[in-house]
């Protein structure tokens, strides 16, 4: 399957408003998309739909066909088990009140792997995946809460990590991060993607064109253009496109 | 519309670039006008003020540093300010041109006067050239870009022109011979200049439009 | 030296303020003395009368020991906390967790609750009497003292354990459905370990209320000086007090019972926070 999500005429309504406009695109494997578009413009709906987060929201209702490697995610699909399969990561590092290891082993003990052996091997290797383990290794039953701001997101992509997704969902990942932070998480993002699709959300135009294969540029609930991520900052297509990249508004 | 700072630096950076390309047409007519008077006075000036032409270019070269390190600019204005850095060295290299030309006249300067009406051609059209592509770039005319580029080939037949007047010039008189030949270098040098303002105008084409116009 | 040199040239410049500030150090003042007061008055008459007698295991008129008393206010205690909090952190797990926003049943329920915590104690009494006492023919029983107790803790209960559970910020909630746990796991958990701290200090206010209340067990649980099992009549500390005091034999040994009550609703106080203190603790670095 050489995409791993494919979005055909989708619209989201809360109550009455009309959040995304019959928005169609594909996530190809393996590669960083990125989603711009100016505040309110509908790319972190779009992106809680592909794991079913607006669920939670009251009065949320979603029309449409969107697919992970064929199958509806809507349809008979267990949503936690398709939650399992595309994890996500937050705007905010959002570590449980609990030890470094009972958090990283959360997603595992959810999804029935309860040997402490297994559980102690998946651990370590999330956190290694997610370039934090030489920090925490010696303070894994301490407190997750007592990690810098940047350690705390690595911390979360690790234990996104440890439930073994195939896809991972970024949601602004590095904006409550020092500089040194962010461009730590990138760097990791660009290795994660040699195993994993990801999908992320970013308003910071540097961000998307250095590390993005693909972008997708929304306004207004509705995506504008799409396409490799060095045609989208060289030569947009669209005006609004460069508009948006130049920073003549949003 | 954001981003009012930045507008003002880019408009900064087209004035910048429109006093330059004054300064070298400047220099040209000056050029041409000390060749065929053989007025030595005024080449030694034009050589000195070569100095000025390639301290302007260092100035508009240090202002599209600056806007790329502050601004990180991408798609549009990305190709503008990359563009503009073109230009300047082609802008340079003009100005490097009218200098020897001027070094030129100082050669001739024992030799009897030949005026050319050709050679007088090339350097109005040059000119033209040099002004209309800076203006091209500007405005983002495309019109007028790609009549500067269409240009250069009656520079170039201008060019031959040239070498022909000569060419008879040697035949009816042996003895303006040096003096013919060093005629015929200068109007190498304005073939030169078109060529590089031919450039230029080929850098506003792919400022605006991201494709590179190769004539 | 300095500091009251600063403050009188900020109280010329500004009368007014200087005037608020006087004022509102006295009135900190007077609830510490007040309070004082209290402790003082209290300790002074009652420490000489602690009397060896007063502890001994039977309850006899002469010896107007306490133990039973105690005995029954712990049980009475255990027993109401066993009945209320499993019933009022459930409601408000549902309430928080499970019932759709702005549903009519989670008006409803806190209406009712508000109402309850209005009501005052010795309608408490009446009421349980009446239905634990006699329709269900519980008669005067501890059963019947700490279904009471239980009905008036509730609110305080739940009202506290849904702050607590309100205050868990959202953001556990996604991630861990992000990470495809279901709400039950999830409120399990990650939300109720996280609120732990908030609904142990709610108990503790119920606590605090149980063993204070006295009008409410005087018509359930009754004034038998008996160690009491769950269907005997027995009495609390509180309730004993009153007894003491208002035969008007035993004044002194009143004054000794009143002591052992503060001390009591004293080590209770340090009790719950020094265990709020370790809980939150290891949540912390």
């Amino acid at each position: 399957m050489s995409n791993t999500f494919t979005v055909k005429d989708m619209n989201l309504w809360y109550g009455d408003f009309h959040a995304l406009k019959d928005v169609s695109l594909d996530i190809p494997k393996g590669q960083i998309t990125a989603l711009i578009g100016p505040s309110g413009c509908g790319k972190s709906t779009f992106l809680r739909s592909l794991n079913r987060m607006n669920d939670l929201v009251q009065g949320c209702r979603i029309t449409g066909d969107i697919r992970l490697c064929g199958e509806n995610i809507y349809g008979s699909m267990d949503v936690n088990l398709l939650r399992k399969r595309v994890g996500m990561v937050f705007q905010k590092p959002n570590p449980f009140p609990m030890s470094v290891y009972d958090n990283i082993a959360y997603g595992p003990r959810t999804h029935g792997i309860r040997k402490r052996a297994q559980l102690d091997e998946i651990v370590e290797r999330s956190l290694r995946d997610a370039a934090i383990w030489d920090e925490v290794k010696d303070r894994l039953n301490r407190s997750a809460l007592g990690l810098s701001g940047g350690q705390q997101q690595r911390l979360c992509i690790a234990r996104a990590l440890a439930a073994q997704p195939e896809v991972i969902l970024m949601d602004e990942p590095t904006s409550a991060l020092d500089p040194i932070s962010t461009g730590r998480i990138e760097d990791l993002a660009l290795d994660l993607k040699n195993d994993y699709t990801i999908v992320m959300v970013t308003h910071n135009m540097q961000q998307a064109a250095r590390i993005s294969d693909r972008t997708v540029f929304f306004l207004l609930g509705e995506v504008i253009e799409s396409g490799e991520t060095e045609q989208i900052f060289s030569l947009p297509k669209d005006s609004r496109t460069e508009a948006y990249v130049t920073g003549r508004f949003g | 519309m954001t981003r009012k700072y930045y507008d003002e630096q880019l408009d900064a950076l087209h004035a910048e670039l429109i006093n330059m390309g004054q300064m070298i047409s400047g220099a040209i007519g000056k050029a041409v006008a000390a060749l065929l008077s053989r007025d030595t006075a005024r080449a030694r000036e034009v050589i000195a003020y070569d100095d000025e032409v390639d301290r302007q270019e260092r100035a508009v070269e240090t202002m599209c540093y600056k806007l790329l390190l502050s601004q990180q600019p991408v798609a549009g204005d990305l190709r503008r300010v990359s563009s503009a850095l073109k230009i300047i060295t082609d802008m340079e290299r003009i100005g490097d041109h009218a200098a020897d030309i001027s070094e030129l006249t100082l050669m001739l300067d024992a030799l009897p006067r030949m005026s050319n009406a050709h050679l007088r051609e090339m350097a109005a059209q040059t000119t033209e050239m040099l002004l209309h592509s800076l203006e091209a770039y500007v405005e983002q005319d495309m019109d007028k870009a790609h009549a500067v580029i269409a240009q250069d080939d009656a520079v170039d037949a201008l060019f031959v022109a040239v070498k022909r007047d000569l060419v008879e010039a040697i035949r009816v008189d042996p003895q303006a011979g040096e003096a013919a030949a060093d005629l015929l270098m200068a109007a190498k040098y304005f073939e030169r200049i078109g060529d590089h303002a031919t450039n230029i105008a080929e850098w506003a084409v792919f400022a605006h439009t991201g494709h590179h116009a190769q004539a | 030296m300095r500091s009251w040199k600063r403050w009188h040239r900020d109280a010329r410049r500004h009368p007014l303020s200087a005037l608020v500030s006087l004022i509102t150090h006295l009135a900190a003042l007077c609830t510490v003395l007040i309070l004082g007061f209290l402790v003082a008055y209290i300790l002074i008459n009652g420490i000489p009368n602690l009397k060896p007698a007063l502890f001994s295991l039977t309850y006899t008129s002469e010896n107007q020991s306490m133990l039973p008393a105690i005995l029954n206010t712990c049980t009475m205690t255990l027993l109401s906390l066993l009945l209320a909090v499993p019933v009022g952190v459930g409601a408000s797990i549902y309430l928080t967790e499970y019932a759709p926003r702005g549903s009519r049943l989670v008006a409803l329920v806190r209406l009712t609750t508000e109402t309850l915590s209005g009501i005052p104690s010795i309608v408490y009494g009446l009421f349980g009497m009446l239905l634990f006492g006699n329709a269900l023919h519980l008669g005067y029983s501890m059963l019947s003292g700490a279904l009471t107790l239980a009905i008036m803790i509730l609110p305080l209960i739940m009202r506290t354990t849904e702050e607590a559970l309100c205050s868990v910020p959202d953001m556990y909630r996604e991630g861990s459905f992000g990470l495809g746990a279901g709400r039950l796991r999830t409120t399990l958990c990650v939300v109720l370990p996280a609120a732990v701290p908030g609904i142990l200090s709610g108990v503790i206010l119920g606590v605090g209320r149980i063993v204070g209340e006295t009008a409410a067990l005087m018509y359930t649980s009754g004034t038998v000086e008996k160690v009491a099992g769950l269907m005997d009549s027995g009495i609390t500390l509180s309730v004993h007090m009153y007894r003491q005091a208002s035969e008007g034999l035993y004044t002194e040994q009143a004054y000794a019972t009143a002591v052992v009550l503060l001390a009591l609703v004293l080590m209770i106080n340090l009790l719950a926070s020094r265990l709020a203190g370790k809980i939150t603790k290891g949540r912390q670095a």
